[in-house]
């Protein structure tokens, strides 16, 4: 009932749906994946073809989850990473096993289609500090073994978990650290030079593994499978269009480990345009001249100047795109807790007159409210696929809990004097909750809904990460592209924003306050 | 209007066990009559009282008001032509007084509330009509108590149920307020039932008492009967801790 709800409402909310829908590119949440994904997109444009970019999807559980049920169409996948995370499968192949056996096994299991391997491999690069490598002589794995326990690792949260990861890694080579934390990839390299750890899990081809003159300790014992790069194309668009799968191939093969790096460097090192990035790079393989100027990416970084510089860029520059996002933002929250007040509400007073099945209900509200916010979003994807209706149920869903708790003790709690008297004096018990309960219960209902709403606020930044804008928007380019301000240009708006609702809804709390209490 | 009770038993479940609230209560109330139920708290009084407008539903035994069974009434409609004051005033707090004083004429419907409303602020000394926009927030609780007998008395109704009316009052206003109740009796002749565990504002507003304990009557009669020849050694104690006994030597 809550999807067909939320489909409702964002089919009421969408912006007009073209009839014949364009290609969705999508991409992982960090620098190389958004420069293939720009490279597909403006290939395609190239080529004639209406294009949708949805760039930084949380992550490969997500963005797989959306490929599969179709809500994207496209985005660039390791083959390790397929094998690994999504197959499961541990066996030890060569490079072109590897991308034959995931490539058949995905047609069979999931219907979907690998490209043939872009031609660079992006493995997992176990990096140190130049002066560590030299004071402990390590140039690989097994040597790291050995002097691990007096180092401290700072991993990201996907590494820590994946089997192809740290779990993995420590049994093949019998690694255990002093400490391991876990990091965000937009910080793991800041953490590594500044000496806060010791050990990060750096991709091959990262352009800051240059930038700070890291050693990549050697896999010796070939544990890390092979991690070759290709597009990833959904069952529909290998259906109903060859043509554009066609031009997708044409990439096959054309960008080896060098080209990539040297991207990946223009882009996190140098700080250029994801969009300058990926139409130069289509330029030099002769695939370039799009037929329209691309606009880039949301919030796209516009070279490598100073966080306070690239915050104010991004505030009055693009306040136009501001504006859309907080806009965005905005109707996100303002939709989801306007349906959550208007399902809470009655819940909890159908709950006041089932005392007995209240308290564990209410508790059942509450629950949902501590699945983290990007499970519940992935959870979602299976079911609504990615954009505004997966993000609008998973923000009606954390509204709930404060709505429904606030409403419920409220009405419960009213003033016990004036209840019993109105029963006394003959009030049905309808007129008892219409006229006595909920008007003294109407300020702490209502604070419900302040606070739901300021955790809605908070919340709808998460929404960026399933490709439904909003202010996370930036947020999410800003954590995969290191840019901390362009982050800011996202998390400041956002807590303004939660503040000025806040004020909002503390002068309706007023409001509703009846007057003589 | 007569109000009746036929060997009236009523248990509550408590956590400590079942409690016998009514052992078997019989009692008469004739038209136009005041009784003061009077008894330590526990003593089943307001049980008995809440029978005569369903706010209690018996085990067993019958309850009548006016030779009628209440079960056979409705029991909203029973409600709201049987005045009921709380102790505590129990006044909608998010209402004006005039809006609290027209509820139960508003309720049944009446046309002619508004007059009503200002017929009762009469009766009780309620003229100033700047009470009208006040809230109960801003009244004495005095004032409080008065629109609570004013709001049980607006519609009207022939019987008037009293828990504890002026229990939470100091002494000085809790005599203004008696004086206001038996004023109020001579205009409006009502059969009244009035909990109370003050044996001298039983004496002083009811024309019978009904001592009560353990959820049985232990002595019922008219005021000074009761006070003068006390039937119990317990009736006996509550004579004499109200200091009554002297009021009985000097009338």
């Amino acid at each position: 009932m809550r999807t067909a709800l939320a489909l409702v409402l964002a089919i009421a909310l969408a912006q007009g749906a073209p009839r014949a829908r364009p290609i969705v590119v999508a991409s992982k949440p960090f620098g190389e994946s958004y420069i293939l994904c720009e490279m597909f997109a403006q290939l395609l444009e190239a080529r004639g073809f209406r294009v949708d970019r949805r760039p930084g999807l949380g992550a490969t559980e997500i963005a797989f989850a959306a490929l599969r049920n179709g809500s994207i169409d496209v985005y660039p996948e390791y083959t390790g990473t397929g094998l690994l995370a999504l197959l499961g499968d541990t066996t030890r192949r060569t490079p072109a096993q590897a991308f034959t056996h995931v490539a058949t096994e995905f047609r069979q299991r999931f219907g979907v289609t690998w490209l043939p391997p872009l031609g660079f491999e992006n493995t997992y690069a176990i990096s140190v500090r130049r002066e560590t490598a030299a004071q402990y002589s390590l140039r690989t794995l097994t040597d790291l073994a050995r002097v691990a326990p007096s180092l401290r690792a700072g991993f990201t949260a996907d590494f820590i978990g994946r089997h192809d990861g740290l779990p993995g890694l420590s049994r093949a080579y019998g690694l255990t650290f002093r400490e391991v934390r876990p990091l965000l990839a937009a910080v793991k390299y800041q953490a590594l030079a500044g000496g806060q750890v010791d050990v990060i899990d750096g991709y091959s081809t990262d352009g800051l593994i240059a930038r700070y003159d890291l050693v990549v300790l050697a896999d010796d014992r070939g544990f890390f499978p092979p991690y070759q790069a290709a597009a990833l194309v959904s069952v529909a668009l290998a259906r109903d269009d060859p043509r554009a799968v066609a031009t997708l191939a044409e990439l096959s093969g054309r960008i080896d480990g060098a080209m990539m790096r040297a991207l990946n460097r223009r882009l996190e090192v140098d700080g250029v345009a994801v969009g300058t990035v990926s139409r130069d790079a289509l330029d030099s393989l002769g695939l370039g001249r799009p037929s329209r100027a691309a606009t880039g990416a949301a919030g796209t970084p516009t070279g490598r100047i100073s966080a306070w510089n690239s915050f104010v860029h991004q505030i009055v520059d693009e306040r136009g795109a501001l504006a859309r996002r907080t806009w965005r933002h905005l109707v996100l929250s303002a939709v989801s807790l306007a349906v959550a007040a208007l399902v809470a509400i009655p819940f909890a007073l159908v709950l006041e007159r089932r005392r007995r099945l209240a308290e564990p209900l209410v508790r059942v509200t509450g629950l949902l409210q501590t699945i983290p916010g990007i499970a519940l979003l992935a959870f979602m994807i299976p079911l609504v696929g990615i954009g505004i209706v997966p993000a609008l149920v998973a923000l009606f869903v954390y509204s709930l809990y404060p709505i429904v708790r606030n409403t419920y003790s409220g009405v419960r709690d009213a003033d016990p004097v004036a209840v019993n008297a109105a029963h006394a004096l003959g009030m049905t018990p309808t007129q008892v909750l219409r006229l006595v309960r909920l008007p003294l219960a109407a300020p702490t209902i209502m604070a419900g809904v302040r606070t739901a709403a300021v955790i809605n606020v908070g919340t709808a930044t998460l929404a960026a990460f399933i490709g439904a804008g909003g202010l996370g928007e930036p947020i999410v380019t800003g954590l995969a592209l290191s840019d901390t301000g362009l982050i800011l240009s996202g998390a400041v708006p956002a807590a303004v924003l939660a503040l000025l609702v806040d004020v909002a809804l503390a002068a309706c709390e007023r409001a509703v306050r009846p007057k003589g209490l | 209007m007569m109000l009746t009770a036929r060997d009236v038993t009523k248990r509550y479940a408590t956590p400590a066990g079942a409690v016998n609230a009514l052992a078997g209560v019989s009692i008469d109330v004739a038209d136009g009559e005041c009784v003061a139920l009077v008894g330590e708290s526990g003593s089943g009084k307001t049980t008995l009282l809440r029978c005569f407008n369903r706010l209690v539903e018996p085990d067993s035994g019958a309850v009548s008001v006016d030779g009628a069974d209440v079960r056979q009434a409705n029991e909203v409609e029973l409600r709201r032509h049987i005045g009921y004051v709380l102790q505590e005033g129990g006044l909608m707090p998010h209402w004006t007084v005039r809006r609290n004083v027209e509820l139960v004429p508003w309720l049944i419907g009446l046309p002619n509330a508004g007059a009503l409303g200002t017929e009762a602020m009469g009766l009780v000394g309620l003229t100033d009509n700047s009470f009208d926009r006040r809230y109960p927030r801003q009244l004495s609780g005095g004032q409080r108590q008065r629109v609570a007998m004013a709001r049980a008395l607006a519609a009207r109704p022939t019987v008037l149920l009293l828990d504890e009316p002026f229990g939470a009052l100091d002494a000085i206003t809790r005599s203004d307020l008696q004086e206001m109740f038996i004023a109020v009796r001579k205009q409006r002749p009502v059969t009244c039932v009035l909990v109370t565990h003050d044996l001298f504002e039983a004496q002083r507003l009811a024309d019978r008492i009904a001592v009560m304990r353990a959820g049985a009557i232990e002595q019922i009669g008219a005021s000074l009967d009761v006070i003068g020849s006390p039937a119990t050694a317990y009736v006996a104690r509550l004579v004499e801790k109200a200091g009554l006994q002297r009021l009985e030597r000097h009338p």
